[in-house]
């Protein structure tokens, strides 16, 4: 691995993302926090299998001119990115019901700190 | 004790992440990907191979995944329904040129969203990214003006008729070609890279645009409503 491809460098950034946001989940008190946290692994994991699907020699799977209709094989995996496009909109489904939650645990304790919340510990 | 535990557990999913990854190495399409890549385009006529899989291929998925959606939504306007210790906020009004702006620019907006999932089975883009465009055009309208209500029949009724018509479409599918949401024979499919052409894809695409526009648009719209003051004409339950 002498020379850093583009491919390595989302990897790594992915990977990055992914521990950042769940450093956020376990190591911050902030629930708001935590909710950034949530959102950021997602994008991380999003990132990375969109960049596992991904191939320099290859163009993006949409066969609207005439030489690639003819030879499909110059198009990359269409399967990754049509999941992502799944995990995004689940993943933002997610993030809403998550932020309508904290707005809720706000109203209740008027505190966002997460140890205000204790009572489900054992 | 526990940052020490945060720390270690980290350190094991990265070591874990990266042995996972082939580093540097590119992927070449499976065998289901290299059928849709040679059989995409008879199959579905759509030049978009992405929107094949999402709307045919994998379209009993979509279909879970707009009540995914659905379902997130109803949960948080569940969570927020009830009022009660929610903080109000009395909010200035916001000044006229950031008014007329916004409802100046809401428009176009909603036309772009609707140019985006009109031609999701041609280009990059579809019923998700366009149902998100049209919600970011409330969005604006709903943060400049903070006493605008969104029509609350309407948006119900838009995101029921998507929602049915889709199950409408599987079930077209079912009837005429024997398998749920199948393409083959339900309508013509046109030429290639036309917008008239992959069959019920752009129909189903179009439905999923204004499904997920409608309820992204309800859930800003329960969202912005928890910090305004409470409607005197008994509002909503």
């Amino acid at each position: 691995m002498n020379a850093v491809t583009p491919a390595t460098l989302y990897l790594v950034t992915a990977i990055l993302l992914i521990l950042i946001g769940l450093a956020g989940v376990l190591v911050r008190r902030n629930i708001l926090k935590m909710v950034l946290g949530f959102a950021l692994a997602d994008t991380g994991i999003n990132l990375l299998i969109a960049t596992l699907g991904s191939n320099p020699e290859r163009t993006a799977p949409i066969l609207d001119k005439p030489e690639l209709l003819a030879n499909p094989s110059l198009v990359v995996d269409p399967i990754p990115q049509a999941l992502v496009l799944t995990a995004i909109v689940i993943g933002l489904g997610v993030t809403a019901l998550m932020l309508a939650y904290v707005i809720r645990l706000y109203a209740l304790r008027q505190s966002l700190d997460i140890r205000d919340f204790g009572r489900l510990k054992w | 004790m526990k940052q020490i535990l945060s720390v270690v557990l980290l350190l094991a999913m990265g070591w874990f992440l990266v042995g996972l990854v082939p580093l540097g190495q590119p992927t070449e399409p499976g065998r289901v990907a290299q059928h849709y890549i040679d059989n995409g385009i008879d199959e579905n006529r759509g030049a978009n191979l992405v929107t094949s899989v999402i709307v045919n291929y994998r379209g009993f998925d979509t279909l879970g995944e707009v009540t995914v959606l659905f379902l997130s939504v109803a949960g948080a306007g569940f969570v927020l329904r009830r009022r009660d210790g929610l903080v109000r906020h009395e909010h200035r009004p916001s000044s006229e040129i950031l008014q007329t702006g916004a409802r100046m620019l809401f428009a176009p907006i909603v036309v772009f969203g609707a140019y985006i999932f009109v031609h999701g089975h041609l280009s990059p883009g579809g019923g998700f990214q366009g149902g998100a465009v049209i919600a970011s055009a409330v969005m604006l309208l709903l943060l400049a003006d903070r006493s605008h209500h969104l029509p609350h029949g309407l948006m119900h009724w838009l995101e029921s008729m998507a929602g049915f018509g889709y199950v409408m479409a599987g079930v077209a599918g079912l009837v005429v070609a024997g398998s749920f949401l199948s393409n083959q024979g339900v309508l013509p499919l046109g030429t290639w890279n036309r917008l008239f052409s992959a069959g019920i894809i752009p129909i189903i695409y179009i439905l999923v645009g204004l499904k997920v526009g409608t309820e992204l648009s309800s859930l800003l719209d329960v969202m912005i409503d928890t910090g305004r003051p409470a409607r005197q004409e008994g509002g909503r339950s």
